[in-house]
């Protein structure tokens, strides 16, 4: 995306990745539309960085986490894991990679067998990965996984629904730990908890990448939890990256009027700071009909006629800051008072 | 023949469920599962053990007590048109009924589960070709293919037990393959994937445990239709043969004394219905039993 000088190559490439859903079959009565969930995403993570990727329901952002762990396959594009290419692997062949990079889920409840132990579930990358290893040592790998996120080896012979939705998420991301992945990818990983327990997920997997020097691709909806954990974020709307700035870059200088957007709903924990609301009207246009030119236009307050004429561009801006957008006379509002 | 051995009590093959306590609490709240269970407690025993304690054999024959009627002499339930007891043939047929509806299952529920889970999990042309092969199945009645099947074969026990089973497999392939179709979507099945779990191990592992409850219950039933299915064969004389006794066969034999001696129809047909009902009122103890949502009745 960006040179990067005297920096190693970056652990994660993602080239004009697409993923578009349906397509073609001159079908007995109908045809089918194309949904393109995601249409043409390139970025890249550097080793030991946390990449936060945001974006409303809808807007793509899961399907790029899952395309890049090869759980669906892109349509089009590239996706290089330390140099390898990994777009067209067949299954076995992805075998060796999947160690490599992990996935943490949203919903903890849906993400573990409710009919295995936690021993089980979390030694299940051991079996698959290492099937000679006997079982006294697969029991000593789990419990050092577990006390690495916080548990304790007693709860390696209960099952997951003994546990608190916290304790759960800990359980996953110590099955997607206990092979030691170079890359986590996690999944709107503290959107499915109360808000009490978000701060202890984020700040154990904050902790655990410094200790186990990971690299994170964190998705999420919520710029105020994604502002603590990563150093760059990417926004994304409707299947394409609109804003890609380093954090504190993102949060004070927003170039994007949709990331400005998403910035004015963040809550600000001091109640004398008045700031406008900027409201979004209406719905995310359907991903099957998708606006022409800027797909933001249509609820975009600083749209122009030209906004519908071609897709803008990802276009550098400033060192390191990226934008889609193709008024450069906007000063946008970032709002004070956010911690980035 | 060494029946009995293969004969389990069918309350050992409700695997605990999430929380056991909690499952057991619930059949055995359900009086006519519980019911069901004792029933077949006691003829797998009775039809087990019996046998070794009656004074008479099943092919013992005493012509001079042909047509005894039960309780008027030294044969219990009485005695049938060669003088042989009633009551030690009604225990070896049970044995044979039994076996067939227990073995007919199992074979049944081993083709049942193997087509579901494969057709389930792969989907796609694989699924669509097993399934529809599965409706075409379906759209035989079956007693008319197993009459049809039983015509043409040597029927002996174990022909009669492959008949039954590869006639009643397809309601169990059905609930199995929804079954792991759903729970394929779900982010357990996605996470094994992940991690790059192999297609046997996502679906026999992660998979199956999780749909064990309604398969379990088909099971159940799928004893009481197998046993049905042998006594509508061996009734039409197509199934097991004599002097082999089966509750089928017994019915088929004492059509011609249904006036004269009555008790040589009652007692194999009250036996049949017996195992039956049980089974099926087992079968539906367990269907409340193994679903926790039911727990607030």
């Amino acid at each position: 995306m960006h040179p990067q000088p005297n920096e190693a190559p970056p652990l994660l490439e993602v080239q004009e990745l697409r993923k578009w859903y349906g397509g073609p079959r001159e079908g007995l009565f109908r045809r089918r539309s194309v949904v393109k969930a995601v249409d043409g995403v390139s970025f890249d993570i550097r080793r030991g960085e946390v990449l936060s990727l945001v974006g409303e329901s809808g807007s793509g952002k899961s399907t790029v986490g899952r395309t890049v762990l090869r759980l669906t396959s892109p349509t089009s594009g590239r996706i290089r894991f330390a140099g390898d290419d990994i777009t067209t692997l067949s299954r076995d062949a992805m075998r060796p990679f999947r160690q490599k990079m992990q996935l943490v889920f949203q919903d903890p409840y849906a993400s573990l067998n409710p009919k295995m132990t936690v021993e089980d579930i979390v030694g299940a990358p051991v079996e698959i990965h290492e099937p000679g290893l006997p079982r006294a040592a697969r029991r000593q790998r789990v419990e050092e996984t577990l006390a690495l996120v916080g548990l304790l080896p007693s709860h390696a012979a209960r099952y997951p629904h003994e546990f608190s939705g916290g304790q759960r998420q800990r359980i996953g991301i110590a099955r997607a730990l206990i092979m030691q992945p170079q890359l986590l990818i996690a999944d709107e990983p503290v959107s499915a908890l109360d808000v009490s327990i978000q701060a202890q997920v984020v700040n154990l997997m904050l902790e655990l990448k410094e200790r186990l020097g990971l690299t994170i691709l964190f998705i999420s909806h919520d710029l105020a939890v994604v502002g603590h954990i990563s150093d760059r974020i990417a926004v994304m709307y409707l299947g394409r990256l609109v804003e890609v700035a380093p954090t504190r870059a993102l949060f004070t200088m927003p170039r994007h009027p949709y990331t400005e957007a998403l910035l004015s709903a963040v809550p600000i924990p001091d109640p004398t700071i008045q700031r406008e609301r900027i409201m979004l009207t209406g719905d995310m246009p359907s991903p099957l009909d998708p606006p022409s030119g800027c797909s933001f236009r249509t609820r975009c307050r600083y749209a122009l006629p030209a906004c519908a004429g071609a897709v803008p561009a990802l276009r550098e801006v400033a060192p390191g800051h990226m934008k889609a957008c193709i008024r450069d006379d906007l000063h946008l509002a970032a709002p004070t008072g956010l911690a980035a | 023949m060494s029946a009995s051995s293969s004969v389990a009590p069918p309350a050992a093959a409700a695997r605990p469920a999430r929380r056991r306590g909690g499952a057991l609490r619930r059949f055995l709240r359900h009086r006519l599962a519980v019911f069901g269970a004792g029933v077949i407690l006691f003829l797998t025993l009775a039809c087990a053990l019996g046998p070794y304690l009656l004074p008479f054999t099943d092919t013992h024959i005493d012509i001079m007590q042909r047509f005894a009627p039960p309780f008027s002499g030294a044969h219990v339930l009485g005695t049938d048109a060669l003088g042989r007891d009633m009551l030690a043939r009604l225990l070896m047929a049970g044995r044979i009924s039994l076996l067939v509806g227990f073995s007919a299952m199992a074979i049944s529920m081993v083709i049942g589960i193997a087509v579901g889970i494969v057709s389930g999990y792969y989907g796609g042309v694989v699924g669509t070709v097993l399934m529809r092969f599965v409706d075409a199945m379906l759209c035989f009645p079956s007693i008319f293919l197993l009459l049809a099947i039983s015509a043409l074969i040597n029927a002996s026990v174990s022909s009669i037990i492959l008949l039954i089973a590869i006639t009643s497999w397809m309601e169990v392939a059905r609930i199995v393959e929804a079954q792991i179709r759903a729970l394929r979507a779900r982010d357990f099945a996605v996470a094994a994937e992940a991690l790059g779990a192999s297609d046997r191990r996502v679906m026999f592992r992660e998979l199956l445990p999780n749909a064990i409850a309604p398969i379990v219950v088909a099971a159940t039933l799928n004893v009481a239709h197998a046993i049905l299915a042998e006594s509508y064969i061996s009734f039409l004389g197509y199934g097991i043969q004599p002097p082999t006794p089966s509750w089928g066969n017994m019915l088929d034999s004492a059509q011609s004394y249904l006036t004269s001696a009555p008790w040589l129809a009652i007692l194999p047909g009250l036996a049949i219905t017996l195992a039956v009902t049980s089974f099926n009122f087992i079968g539906d103890g367990l269907r409340d039993a193994l679903d926790p949502r039911m727990d607030g009745r």
